[in-house]
């Protein structure tokens, strides 16, 4: 029989080793802070590289706060576990990263991991760029190494407990970060291959696309199923599709390049920045991207590609003839036919005229957010960007009337059945606009 | 039938309830000053204030103006009597040809009075979404920044005041 005091000594035994185990899962040593390198020491070629794949990350989405200066960060990111402010990524020595060595750039990138040793919020989707190249973080950091330096100090975060203790994100990544960098699947064509080296990694497409689970980590048996992001709603981008016409590789690759496709509609919410970001990288890339996404939505079951087909055709036959009488919606086709029918019912498709909304994945889509953001917000480009325009109807319209139009839409415009909540989600509309204000300077 | 509210008196017009009010203020009512732009509420031109709101009367059908408030720029000031943002626009010699300039005051005018002391930026994007091709947009900034002024030291918001 055991003495108390071996139970004693197992238990303690147990508890240091315990420790010791949790300490080499949480425990991230510092990495030395080096003098900034000058920028001249990066090779010019580098630097455009780092450009291009910092487009196409998407950085400056989060890590730059509207009208304010470029990589400063303080962009509040807002979670169901609190908000998280985005950090400085300027090489300022004090409260950028100009102190950080390349190491220390690269583990950051890989695990999460800040130079002091701090895990970092998965806010920053290292889930994603763990699959970046080495290749391509030194180009990265050569880019961001190089930019203005800005004194801008770190914004707390709002966060409760026990999310406010960093060592919790140990555990998350012990549960859902997969470190490793790509491997190709060599059935596959080149392209294909780096298409997915992008999405899977530094794009991150699935950080909006993927729904998340109740840990914030994402589905990954879901694999860009739709998810909801900034009160927008990202579409599935897989055979869940909403879209009435299916996309294909040449559409995605159009659309992404340039903010619209005349069979889709526009990009909206933040997938405007993404597209705004991707019109200024290498075409190659954005090829690769569709390429790999068209893969990812799959050939289209024979039924839906004969609506598709059938729903283009009825466009082509612009002006269309909105279904009249009989919907039962009075109010709601009065509207259409009052407001938005002189443009989406017009002779000019987009970007002159407004999409024939029976191709609009909006007004096809799981719940009228998205269609409720656009109605009241309408479609602005943003200084200096080529787009369609839309004017908002939230001074012109109440919420019941918007209501009534959205409800009239899904029932004429979509094959998909009612939409619950529609009123309710148009009240959260208008009370928490959705708009590009939210990355505004606070 | 339908009844308009419009410049703080009811009136009576035969219009389709699809009809945009910018028909019914040009045509119905004679109150030219909200232009025809585009028609597809893409240059401002047409805007006038509806319970407070600068609104493009181009796409905004008159159904659904039952109960509410429709002011244009003719509710503002009159040529003996302009309005604080008129004399600001006039003073600053803010248009040239002068076919948006309506539609940019009753937008300012609505700013204004829900925001007395814009700053540039917020003046900027409040006006991003009105075209003006002669290039007046100088000058229209500092109208913006007079008529402020003018608001706080001088009259009463316009909205309170009845004109004759």
């Amino acid at each position: 029989m055991a003495s108390p005091r071996m139970i004693g000594g197992i238990v303690a035994i147990a508890v240091i080793a315990g420790a010791i185990a949790a300490a080499a899962i949480v425990w991230r040593p510092a990495i030395a802070a080096i003098e900034p390198p000058a920028p001249q020491s990066f090779d010019s070629a580098l630097v455009k590289r780092g450009r291009d794949l910092a487009d196409i990350g998407n950085c400056n989405d989060c890590h730059t706060v509207r009208g304010a200066k470029d990589f400063a960060g303080g962009l509040a990111v807002p979670t169901p576990f609190g908000i998280i402010y985005s950090s400085n990524i300027t090489p300022d020595p004090e409260t950028g990263i100009g102190r950080w060595s390349e190491a220390a750039f690269r583990r950051a990138m890989q695990s999460g991991v800040d130079r002091d040793g701090r895990h970092l919020y998965p806010t920053f989707p290292y889930d994603h760029f763990t699959h970046v190249s080495d290749e391509d973080d030194r180009a990265l950091y050569a880019y961001l190494m190089t930019r203005r330096p800005v004194h801008a100090p770190a914004r707390d975060n709002q966060l409760s407990f026990p999310f406010n203790q960093r060592l919790v994100v140990a555990g998350w990544k012990l549960l859902f970060l997969r470190p490793g960098s790509y491997q190709p699947d060599l059935t596959k064509s080149t392209e294909w291959n780096r298409g997915a080296y992008l999405v899977e990694g530094l794009a991150h497409c699935g950080a909006c696309h993927t729904p998340r689970n109740a840990l914030g980590a994402e589905r990954t048996r879901a694999a860009f199923a739709g998810g909801d992001v900034d009160d927008w709603h990202a579409f599935a981008i897989n055979s869940q599709s909403p879209a009435p016409v299916p996309w294909d590789a040449d559409a995605l690759f159009m659309y992404l390049r340039q903010g619209w496709h005349p069979d889709h509609g526009v990009a909206r919410g933040p997938m405007a920045q993404v597209v705004r970001n991707l019109s200024d990288v290498p075409e190659s890339d954005v090829r690769a991207i569709a390429t790999y996404i068209a893969d990812m939505f799959g050939a289209p079951a024979p039924d839906r590609k004969r609506r598709g087909d059938d729903l283009l055709a009825r466009a082509a036959s612009r002006p269309a003839q909105p279904p009249s009488g009989g919907s039962g919606n009075a109010g709601g086709e009065a509207l259409y036919a009052a407001a938005c029918a002189s443009c989406h019912g017009g002779e000019r498709a987009p970007p002159y005229g407004g999409i024939d909304l029976a191709l609009s994945s909006a007004i096809s889509g799981p719940d009228a957010r998205n269609a409720a953001n656009t109605v009241l917000m309408g479609i602005r480009p943003r200084e200096g960007e080529r787009g369609p325009i839309m004017p908002g109807f939230a001074d012109s319209m109440t919420d019941q009337q918007i209501a009534a139009l959205l409800t009239y839409l899904r029932a004429s415009f979509s094959h998909q059945p009612p939409w619950t909540d529609t009123a309710e989600i148009v009240r959260n509309a208008r009370d928490t606009p959705a708009d590009a204000s939210k990355r505004d300077r606070p | 039938m339908m009844k308009l509210n419009v410049n703080g008196s009811d009136r009576q017009v035969d219009a389709d309830p699809d009809t945009p009010l910018l028909y019914v203020l040009r045509d119905d009512l004679q109150l030219n000053a909200a232009k025809f732009g585009c028609g597809l509420g893409q240059c401002g031109s047409c805007t006038v204030i509806v319970d407070g709101k600068a609104v493009l009367s181009c796409v905004t059908p008159v159904v659904l103006l039952e109960g509410r408030k429709v002011t244009t720029l003719e509710g503002l000031g009159t040529i003996e009597a302009p309005a604080p943002i008129q004399r600001a626009f006039i003073e600053e010699q803010a248009a040239q040809c002068g076919y948006c300039i309506a539609g940019m005051m009753m937008r300012a005018q609505a700013l204004l009075q829900r925001n007395s002391k814009p700053t540039e930026a917020e003046i900027r994007a409040e006006l991003g979404l009105h075209l003006c091709r002669c290039g007046t947009h100088m000058r229209i900034l500092r109208a913006m920044h007079r008529a402020a002024k003018l608001m706080q030291t001088a009259d009463a918001s316009p909205t309170q005041r009845r004109t004759p």
